[in-house]
């Protein structure tokens, strides 16, 4: 048997190649395995239709961390980060709302629907801006170790407490009251014009198993914004996102990681409560100093490592991770671009994301249905057109949409998801959409739907929840993935958790891979 | 709602004394008649016969059976032989003692649990990833101790079985008449004894079918007060009385690792993954605080506090199950948690908890006892436990 690894990362995900690159670069041999032919886990570029490329499972990026863009170089590696601008275009009866960078700009797009919601809009932003500040502070640190936090621990929450404080009295009271609000109530405070509130809760929806009258639903409004970024902010990669695992998987192979596809991990080998080595599908196994896992908990601890090897504490939590899948996928091939009537200034337009949520109402009906197993009649939409970002995706004058189709539920209450469920539910999107692009339906050449089953085939993710586990705020921060092991480290000496179902989640932001990376590093200095 | 076992058509016409007692939510009998002495005797003499159905049991069944029951305890259950029983106790993540119990491999893929707490959710809890079915049998499951030194003569002459060659601690199939049964050679009495397990409604039958091929050698139905001393005796600890299980206690100073109740060799630290495991190698690592020991206490001691007060020793009439101090000089260094009057040793023993370093045997130690309602110190001295071990136990 070979010389084992300083360590092995389970799964060529964004964030299995961050903690890679990282750990290499701190002088460890790691090796990163991936089940799939392909690298880059959720965040792929694959051809769905011969000439035509798409973001298989994320289309934008999370808010992805500038340090790690700088430590690794990744503009060095080929990703190009961009920022369209109107971010979103919110579809409503015959017009169309323009959510800008700049929110002076969106104020003026949102007169025509309300001028007082315009008037509003630039202090809303300032409110959530506050928030989220606090919450990208959480982000960008380890969870405290509880219930006994280190001074180190105390020091950092005592430092986010004081920068929220900082901004004075009111904002920390909004803050900490926006915290556990519902989409619905937060925007109701603010807005009247339901074409707006729909817009600002469309951006906060996705990979949630909730409607916008959900408690804690507010919370992810936040999390997916970056640090000053006014509330739907979108960012996108030129070439599609792909890129950005393209890119760390050159930042990792330069610090020296070797990275192997088409390797399975089946099980995750324990002795004496320490992991030693993964064994590939077909026998072969790799012995390995420590171990990363960024497959999701569930699939890490249930199936990789086995119960067996668990405390039944451990395993009751870890099988109490709610991680319902809400999303299924729909790309389009495009014979010409979707005309939408309602919106003028022509292509640069439609660069960001193009939303059918035309209010809170038709958002939480479309959740009614999933609430009770059912997939949405009418589903919340989130389209991106990358071919308007880099022709080169599509045959010249071609086009490509990826749409995020919210709600269809992984567990049908009636059938399963077979093939005329998901054609019907692909005829459901492109109906939807052609209420707004009437064209649409003619042009489309080739259509590829992935149900949530098959999210959950190709990328081994549990119940093809997107995020690696529900975003809510009993399965954040200190409590992601468990209460008690937020840190990386489980209980299985050794095995460290480096994706999404990790602090901060999910996301394409690559910090769970970069904060495990840190504690692996930690624990090596300690000990 | 009071319970009563299978047997209670027959105990209740034997129990003179109207002495009943619960467990695990049955009534069953403390003693038979006024005093447990003659229960007692029959059971280092002749022969008793204890009705032991309120235990819970469990069978466990399918491929897995025993990696189910081994990833919970701590002895290596792989290593169970078919028709082996092995006693053990079972801890929570802490390394804290659950509860204890036995377990009887009547089959490659067919194990049998005893215990005196409900397991039935811990059982299903650890069967994640298992294929392993677990069925609760503790109430059709009836469940009869014939102890004592006329025992195996008794079993002879009662049951078509092959018990010459069932040695201590195994397991072996029989019949009477129409009835299978296993019996294991276990028991709580420290003593050569055997247990039967068998289908609860043959029940009355096979008590009465005890009774009768009993009666020549003495065979004497006993309650608990009687066990409660043989099992003293024997140095076997009860759970709630010599450990609080760690669900039961109320703070952490309460619970008990098995190194601390002298039952270190049981834990199979080498083994795969148990409950509790890392905790108990990282305990096993350091020297252990506590430490069940046996004392006993000094005759003439005893006697001169008593004559002190004007009177002669005065004894417990039965085991009594009481937290009582134990002293090292004035230091407090330890607490007993029962103990009697053995009528066979002729000495008063108890079963303590004991602090290091006053552990090894030998050590002068002082139990507090009330004479004529004045707290005293009695001096008493470590012991090895048990405090009897006959040849015949295991012969
Ligand atoms: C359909 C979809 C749409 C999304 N849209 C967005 C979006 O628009 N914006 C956004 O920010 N986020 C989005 N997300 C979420 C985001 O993409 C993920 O949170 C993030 O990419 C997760 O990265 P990761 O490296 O932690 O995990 P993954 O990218 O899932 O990587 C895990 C890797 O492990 C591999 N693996 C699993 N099991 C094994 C095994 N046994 N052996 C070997 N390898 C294994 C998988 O194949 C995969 O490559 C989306 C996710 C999905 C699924």
């Amino acid at each position: 048997m070979s010389a084992p690894f300083d360590a092995i990362v389970i799964g060529a995900g964004h964030n299995g190649l961050t903690a890679a690159a990282y750990l290499a670069r701190a002088g460890l041999s790691v090796v990163v395995v991936e089940q799939r032919d392909v690298i880059g886990g959720a965040t792929v570029t694959e051809e769905f239709h011969p000439g035509f490329r798409v973001d298989t499972f994320a289309h934008r990026m999370g808010p992805f961390s500038p340090r790690v863009f700088e430590d690794l170089r990744l503009r060095t590696y080929g990703l190009e980060m961009v920022w369209p601008d109107p971010a979103r275009v919110a579809m409503a009866d015959g017009r169309a709302l323009s959510l800008f960078r700049d929110p002076s700009q969106t104020a003026e797009a949102i007169r025509p629907f309300s001028s007082g919601d315009a008037a509003r809009w630039p202090a809303f932003c300032r409110t959530v801006a506050d928030a989220a500040r606090l919450v990208d502070a959480v982000r960008q640190s380890q969870p405290p170790r509880l219930p006994d936090p280190g001074l180190r621990d105390l020091l950092r929450l005592a430092a986010i407490g004081l920068g929220l404080r900082r901004r004075g009295k009111r904002a920390m009271a909004e803050t900490l009251r926006l915290l556990p609000m519902s989409l619905a109530d937060l925007l109701d405070d603010w807005f009247e014009s339901d074409v707006l509130k729909g817009a600002v809760a469309g951006a906060g929806l996705p990979g949630l198993m909730q409607g916008p009258r959900g408690a804690g639903t507010a919370y992810a409004l936040l999390h997916h914004l970056a640090a000053g970024e006014a509330p739907g902010g979108v960012t996108l990669v030129r070439g599609g996102t792909g890129r950005a695992a393209e890119a760390l998987a050159g930042a990792a192979r330069a610090a020296g990681v070797e990275i192997r596809t088409s390797a399975p991990v089946e099980r995750i080998g324990v002795r004496s409560d320490a992991a030693v080595e993964v064994v590939l599908a077909g026998g072969e196994v790799i012995p390995a100093r420590r171990i990363l896992s960024s497959a999701d908990p569930k699939r890490t601890f249930l199936t990789l490592v086995g119960p067996e090897a668990l405390d039944p504490a451990f395993v009751r939590q870890v099988r109490h991770i709610r991680m319902r899948g809400a999303c299924a996928k729909v790309h389009l091939a495009l014979g010409e671009l979707p005309r939408f009537p309602g919106i003028g200034g022509g292509d640069a337009e439609l660069r960001g994301a193009v939303m059918v949520a035309p209010g809170l109402d038709y958002l939480e009906r479309a959740f009614d249905d999933a609430k009770y197993g059912g997939v949405s009649e009418r589903p919340f939409l989130e389209a991106v057109i990358p071919t308007l970002t880099d022709p080169s995706l599509a045959p010249p004058g071609r086009h490509v949409m990826s749409i995020l189709v919210q709600y269809a539920p992984y567990h049908l209450k009636a059938g399963a998801w077979e093939a005329a469920r998901r054609e019907a539910l692909g005829d459901a999107v492109v109906a939807v959409l052609a209420e707004y692009a009437p064209n649409l339906p003619a042009a489309v050449l080739h259509r590829q739907v992935l149900t949530p089953l098959d999210l959950e085939q190709r990328l081994g993710l549990t119940e093809g929840n997107i995020f690696q586990g529900e975003m809510a705020l009993d399965q954040l921060f200190f409590m992601r993935p468990v209460p008690g092991w937020a840190r990386y480290g489980t209980p299985v000496r050794g095995l460290y958790l480096c994706g999404a179902g990790a602090h901060p989640g999910g996301g394409v932001t690559a910090l769970p891979g970069y904060h495990a990376a840190r504690a692996v590093l930690r624990d090596m200095s300690a000990s | 709602m009071l319970r009563t076992t299978p047997f209670h058509s027959r105990t209740a016409l034997l129990c003179q004394a109207q002495n009943w007692r619960r467990w695990a939510g049955c009534v069953v009998a403390s003693s038979y008649e006024l005093s447990h002495d003659r229960e007692y005797w029959a059971i280092r003499s002749a022969a008793a016969l204890l009705d032991v159905s309120p235990l819970y049991k469990y069978l466990v069944r399918g491929p897995d059976a025993a990696r189910l029951l081994d990833r919970i305890v701590t002895r290596d259950i792989r290593r169970c032989a078919v028709g082996q029983v092995m006693y053990t106790p079972w801890c929570d993540e802490a390394g804290k003692v659950l509860d204890d119990g036995t377990i009887t491999r009547l089959d490659e893929d067919l194990l049998r649990l005893t215990a005196a707490e409900p397991n039935l959710r811990w059982l299903h809890e650890n069967s994640a990833g298992l294929d392993a079915t677990i069925d609760d049998v503790s109430d059709s499951t009836a469940a009869l101790a014939v102890q004592g030194p006329a025992s195996r003569a008794i079993l002879r002459d009662a049951l078509e079985a092959d018990l010459d060659s069932l040695r201590f601690f195994r397991a072996t199939r029989a019949q009477v008449r129409d009835i299978p049964l296993t019996i294991t050679r276990t028991g709580y009495t420290g003593d050569l004894g055997y247990e039967l397990w068998f289908d609860g409604r043959h029940a009355e039958r096979m008590w009465d079918h005890l009774i009768a091929a009993g009666q020549p050698y003495g065979l004497t139905p006993a309650g608990m007060l009687a066990l409660d001393i043989a099992r003293i005796e024997a140095g076997l600890i009860l759970i709630d009385v010599d450990y609080v299980p760690a669900r039961k206690a109320l703070i952490l100073a309460r619970t008990s690792s098995p190194f601390e109740l002298g039952l270190g060799w049981t834990v199979r630290l080498d083994k795969g993954y148990f409950v509790g495991q890392r905790a108990l190698r990282a305990e096993q690592a350091r020297p252990p605080t506590w430490q069940l020991r046996g004392l006993e206490i000094e005759w003439d001691a005893l006697e001169r506090l008593y004559a002190e007060a004007g009177l002669p020793v005065e004894l417990p009439a039965a085991a009594w199950r009481t937290s009582v101090p134990v002293y090292a000089g004035d230091e407090q260094v330890g607490y007993a948690t029962s103990g009697c009057w053995s009528p066979l040793l002729k000495q008063y023993i108890a079963l303590a908890h004991v602090r290091a370093p006053h552990t090894a045997p030998g050590t002068s130690l002082a139990m507090e006892v009330t004479v004529e309602h004045r707290r005293r110190r009695a001096p008493a001295r470590v012991r090895e436990l048990p405090f009897f071990n006959p040849e015949r136990k295991r012969a």
